[in-house]
């Protein structure tokens, strides 16, 4: 079976990539171009073809895969509507999968279940990036707060720190957000770095 | 209380009114929350409905009455109560093609430049290199108004010229590659072209058909039922909306709005020259004037004439070259739903039409049409080749074209 993976993060395209590249009998082709996409793809000949929702050659993508139904290989988006729970979750997950006319559901289901379950891990993997990219951003402004302090007050680092968290605790907020008002009232002051 | 509504829209001027709807308050007052879904596709925009991500979306016509039809994926019921804006598409060609069939600079008569193409065309095709134009979507407004003109015109679509798909924010990219040699787009992405100087603007969509039907607002047929007082109020937001936008005096304002990146992402000013009917038609050369180039508001533009959706129809079996079925016909017909606009819109004061349908393209000079109540005076909108589309004979119509 030949499976094309159409998606301009190469990221995302490895991830999935590996997940497929359990099942037996699969040759994987990774399209990261927008540029000569329908040329690779007519080359290819794929069985199954999965691009992200995101993506911006979906439509022209469909349209090829309209046109190319007059001619020998039928490809549809994948809709037998038996399987229209398989798709929700396609769509939920954020990839569509076009399948050449005959294909077996018994084929298809345990690519588009991997699939889906690669593209889950990326966006988890990308939240656990943008959390971690949170909280270095709160780490520094938490430091610039304790620095203010140090500064203006004449006070040591674990006493800045300390003041932070009490005024934290006695306001029910997080230290974070006392830190980043402390840094925002020390701009308006005319303060800064 | 407040009623949530997702809204899926694709970067594009015409997606305008949801959007203003959200960012005056207009939604607000009418008890609505509105969220919005940005996608790059059509494809998406349309999965996304269908699959209950949004509860609505700004979506091509013509992709409404479709996807009801079945084409492309199993048929699923589209209801759109409200028609989000006639025309405002252009047709660009690179700079030698516009040369060569029109006068870069200005907008000068689609029957002239139909027939200098037709030459080209054949020239070309006899070369063995046939022109290439670019349509954003095979169940566009756009490549039924492109075709419309390169039929009437002499040129056989997909026979003596090809017509391939590009996504919008990618037609100058195309043009610069010499993938496409023209396209049917809508705004800012015209302008974006003309902006790089590898397009020039030769022709409005409005002049191809003066008054034609583009974006609507669609819904799935079982959603509309169920959030029926929510559609309603999102129609009536929406009307508001419209009030506001074509208004000169909130134009920059609302450039600057749809500019955003969480809206349309482009330049406001390219925004701007499109909501004031202002278009730079050859880079670096002064706008020119072309009246409702895009058309939101007035006569009534909103109301979803079900001879609109019946046109549509009409295109998509000359296109798609099936067979007329008085059962998808009237399935189609049904995708455009009046009878939801009034019952919105009903007691505010908005005119709307008694009628549901007219004869499309009849009208060569503005005429008084009955409303519930009183009078709506209804511009030219006719075809530029002059023929007109009777709703009582849509079989006679497609036999027309041969």
């Amino acid at each position: 079976m030949r499976i094309a993976i159409v998606d301009e993060s190469a990221t995302r395209a490895t991830i999935i990539e590996e997940g497929l590249a359990q099942v037996p009998d699969c040759d994987i082709f990774v399209l990261t171009e927008r540029h000569g996409l329908l040329s690779r793809i007519e080359e290819i000949a794929p069985d199954i073809v999965l691009i992200d929702l995101g993506n911006p050659s979906r439509d022209v993508l469909e349209e090829y895969f309209a046109v190319s139904r007059v001619l020998a290989r039928p490809i549809a988006m994948f809709v037998d509507e038996s399987d229209d729970d398989a798709i929700a979750a396609s769509i939920d997950a954020g990839v569509s999968a076009y399948v050449v006319d005959g294909l077996a559901a018994h084929r298809i289901r345990p690519l588009l279940d991997l699939a889906i379950k690669r593209f889950h891990a990326f966006a988890r993997l990308q939240s656990d990036l943008a959390e971690a990219k949170g909280k270095l951003a709160e780490r520094e402004t938490i430091d610039k707060a304790k620095r203010i302090l140090m500064q203006g007050k004449g006070v040591s680092e674990p006493e800045a720190y300390a003041e932070l968290r009490r005024k934290a605790m006695s306001s029910n907020r997080r230290i974070a957000e006392i830190a980043e008002a402390v840094v925002t009232a020390h701009e308006l002051m005319g303060g800064g770095e | 209380m407040t009623e949530q509504l997702t809204i899926g829209f694709l970067p594009l001027v015409d997606a305008c009114l949801p959007i203003l709807a959200h960012e005056h308050g207009f939604a607000e007052e009418e008890g609505l929350a509105l969220t919005f879904q940005r996608d790059v596709s059509w494809a998406t925009v349309l999965d996304r409905l269908l699959y209950g991500h949004t509860d609505a979306a700004h979506l091509i016509a013509p992709l409404a009455i479709a996807t009801t039809l079945g084409r492309g994926r199993p048929a699923q019921p589209l209801a759109a109560p409200f028609v989000l804006g006639l025309n405002g598409n252009a047709i660009t060609l690179t700079p030698e093609l516009a040369a060569k069939v029109a006068e870069p600079g200005r907008l000068g008569d689609p029957a002239a430049i139909g027939a200098a193409l037709a030459e080209e065309a054949r020239a070309r095709k006899a070369a063995g290199k046939r022109l290439h134009l670019g349509v954003v979507h095979r169940y566009s407004s756009h490549n039924y108004m492109l075709r419309y003109w390169l039929a009437a015109s002499g040129i056989r679509p997909d026979d003596d010229v090809e017509i391939v798909t590009v996504a919008p924010p990618f037609v100058a990219d195309a043009m610069e590659r010499g993938e496409i040699d023209g396209a049917c787009v809508g705004e800012p992405w015209n302008s974006a072209a003309v902006a790089r100087g590898v397009g020039v603007i030769v022709l409005a969509t409005a002049q191809i058909w003066r008054r034609g039907v583009e974006k609507v607002l669609a819904f799935r047929a079982p959603v509309l039922e169920t959030r029926r007082p929510a559609a309603e109020a999102l129609i009536r937001a929406l009307r508001k909306a419209g009030a506001h936008f074509v208004d000169p005096a909130n134009w920059e304002t609302n450039a600057a709005i749809l500019a955003r990146p969480e809206y349309v992402g482009a330049d406001p000013a390219l925004i701007l020259s499109a909501i004031s009917d202002q278009l730079v038609l050859v880079q670096g050369a002064e706008p020119v004037p072309y009246p409702d180039f895009m058309f939101q508001h007035r006569e009534a533009a909103n109301f979803p004439w079900v001879s609109q959706a019946e046109w549509l129809y009409t295109q998509l079996v000359r296109w798609d070259r099936l067979a007329y079925s008085p059962e998808d016909a009237a399935a189609a017909a049904r995708v455009f739903r009046p009878d939801v606009y009034r019952s919105a819109l009903a007691g505010t004061g908005d005119l709307l039409p008694g009628a549901s349908s007219k004869v499309e393209g009849s009208l060569a000079r503005p005429t008084a049409v009955t409303a519930q109540q009183g009078a709506i005076t209804l511009a030219n909108n006719t075809f530029f080749d002059g023929r007109s589309f009777d709703p009582d004979d849509i079989e006679g119509y497609i036999d027309s074209f041969g």
